[in-house]
């Protein structure tokens, strides 16, 4: 966002219970998952039981924010609500091995390939709440 | 009555004009495609005695069962998935009459959608909720990140399959391109006298860049269409000659979603496509080579690629290249989508190409397979499909 005085126009997040601890980190600029507190395994969406070993022991950790990008999009029509300029909404599979719909930002259009590595970074919505974006990083 | 195993059959299809206004309520586009399937068939309306639809349809069971005078309405069910699931409504179906369960089974999908809401538009604030059955995330995890509409997020789920071929977006408009050459010889059609080019393709604007463009999705429609499935010896005695439905099935694999299907393990295949023609092949013992006709789910142009290599009709990668040199043609190994699919006829919800299978069958398309007999004919909405027979 390049231009902070003016008043961020992207949606909010629909936060729903099983997924509220993920958006309250993202307004504290914290990136974080859900791992399973017995088996370690770490899913997206995240969800009450874990479908490896049904536990309901829930651990939400700090993930790496590295990622790299799977497939992305140009929404050009109907530009989506809340953005000025068409956004590139991405795939990004995570280090952790999950993957999750975001934004790529500061990045030209030509840039986005497949494979590129990108980072975490949050950007404002309405209502004072943020949402992780990622940018490209060096490999 | 006594339970026993009950061979099933399509004996009645009916439909509605397809439009951009239909300039009345989605109940009474319901009541008139069920009625036109209930006279296809020679049924009387008050003889339903089960009722299917989508579990997202917007008219009730019971006022469409008042508006048809049912008299003792015996078993209702929806499905979930939106028109991934639309050929689920034919598994439902020829479940409840092969147990026994009903005689006269309704199958309705009606709607405005493009008068009354628009599927591709930006959504409203009271649809920017989950709601359980439609089988989708999609709007919790993509609306914030510009990601809004089913063109978005189709074109994100067909991103990967596409860079991994090398599938253009030129390619895709061989699709395009065939499907409103049937649409143009379809009087039903909405596109009827309408064909294009393919530097039409290539002009229409980006949807969504670099994958989809306008002329890669289907359209928006007013409209509704009804199925009348009864047991096969039932459906002997009726007006039309019968259509078997010789096997449904549904598959929705781990971690797939309906249409933001981004977390299953290989994104360049349709697992759920995959899914169900495993169990359609074992079910029926046919192979694609069976198939003289394929109706194939065209919400976005890619996914008609992705489900040809996922039921076998051609091995990963190679479905462009199937396509471009007249695959889905009459002329073509499987002539597909020959009312002009959901871009070239209309957009009910994958419904409108389920009766042009039934169609085939009975040889009486618009555009009719010739070359061969129709035997059977595939039908596919992506996490369901079916298969029909000749008697």
């Amino acid at each position: 966002m390049s231009e902070p005085e003016t008043k961020p126009t992207r949606i909010p997040p629909i936060v729903t219970l099983d997924a509220k601890f993920f958006w309250d980190g993202a307004d504290r600029e914290e990136f974080l998952g859900e791992r399973c507190g017995d088996c370690g395994h770490y899913t997206f969406p995240p969800r009450p039981m874990c479908p490896q070993c049904f536990s309901l022991k829930r651990e939400h950790v700090p993930l790496s924010g590295r990622g790299t990008v799977v497939g992305w999009t140009i929404p050009r029509h109907p530009m989506p609500f809340g953005f000025k300029e068409s956004p590139v909404v991405a795939v990004i599979e995570l280090e952790e091995g999950i993957r999750m719909v975001s934004n790529v930002v500061e990045v030209a259009y030509e840039q986005m390939k497949p494979g590129l590595p990108v980072q975490v970074a949050f950007a404002p919505t309405m209502n004072n709440h943020k949402v992780p974006v990622f940018k490209p990083r060096s490999a | 009555m006594a339970r026993q195993f009950t061979e099933a059959a399509i004996a009645g299809i009916g439909h509605t004009e397809f439009s951009k206004a239909s300039g009345r309520s989605e109940l009474q586009l319901a009541a008139e495609c069920a009625k036109a399937a209930c006279d296809d068939a020679g049924v009387s309306p008050h003889d339903i005695d089960g009722m299917i639809t989508f579990t997202i349809d917007n008219s009730d069971e019971v006022n469409l069962a008042r508006c048809l005078g049912v008299k003792d309405l015996a078993y209702t069910t929806r499905i979930p998935g939106g028109g991934a699931a639309a050929a689920a409504t034919l598994y439902q179906a020829m479940a409840m009459v092969n147990a026994g369960l009903c005689n006269n089974v309704l199958i309705w999908r009606a709607m405005n959608e493009r008068s009354q809401y628009r599927f591709g538009q930006n959504p409203q604030q009271q649809q920017m909720q989950y709601q359980s059955g439609n089988g989708t995330g999609s709007l919790l995890w993509c609306v914030p990140y510009g990601a809004m509409t089913p063109a978005s997020w189709g074109a994100l789920q067909a991103a990967a399959y596409m860079h991994q071929y090398g599938v253009t977006n030129r390619d895709l408009g061989y699709i395009s391109v065939q499907q409103r050459a049937y649409a143009a010889n379809n009087p039903h059609a909405w596109f009827y006298g309408k064909p294009i080019t393919l530097e039409d393709h290539q002009n229409s604007k980006w949807i969504q860049e670099p994958w989809l463009r306008l002329l890669d999705c289907c359209q928006e429609s007013d409209g509704g269409v009804a199925i009348l499935v009864t047991s096969l010896a039932r459906a002997r005695d009726l007006k039309q000659k019968p259509v078997r439905l010789v096997g449904a099935a549904q598959s929705i694999p781990y971690n797939v979603e309906v249409i933001s299907n981004y977390y299953h393990a290989d994104l360049t295949v349709m697992p759920e496509a995959r899914g169900v023609a495993k169990r359609l092949w074992a079910q029926t013992g046919l192979s694609p080579a069976d198939m003289q006709a394929a109706m194939i789910y065209d919400a976005f142009s890619p996914h008609v690629l992705l489900q040809l290599e996922a039921f076998g009709f051609c091995k990963p990668g190679e479905a462009k290249d199937f396509v471009k040199s007249g695959g889905m043609s009459l002329d073509g190994a499987l002539p597909t989508n020959t009312n002009g699919g959901l871009s070239g006829e209309a957009y009910i919800h994958g419904m409108n190409s389920m009766i042009e299978g039934v169609r085939q069958i009975r040889g009486t398309s618009h555009n009719q397979v010739k070359r061969r007999k129709v035997e059977h004919v595939l039908l596919s909405s992506g996490m369901a499909g079916a298969v029909l027979a000749a008697d």
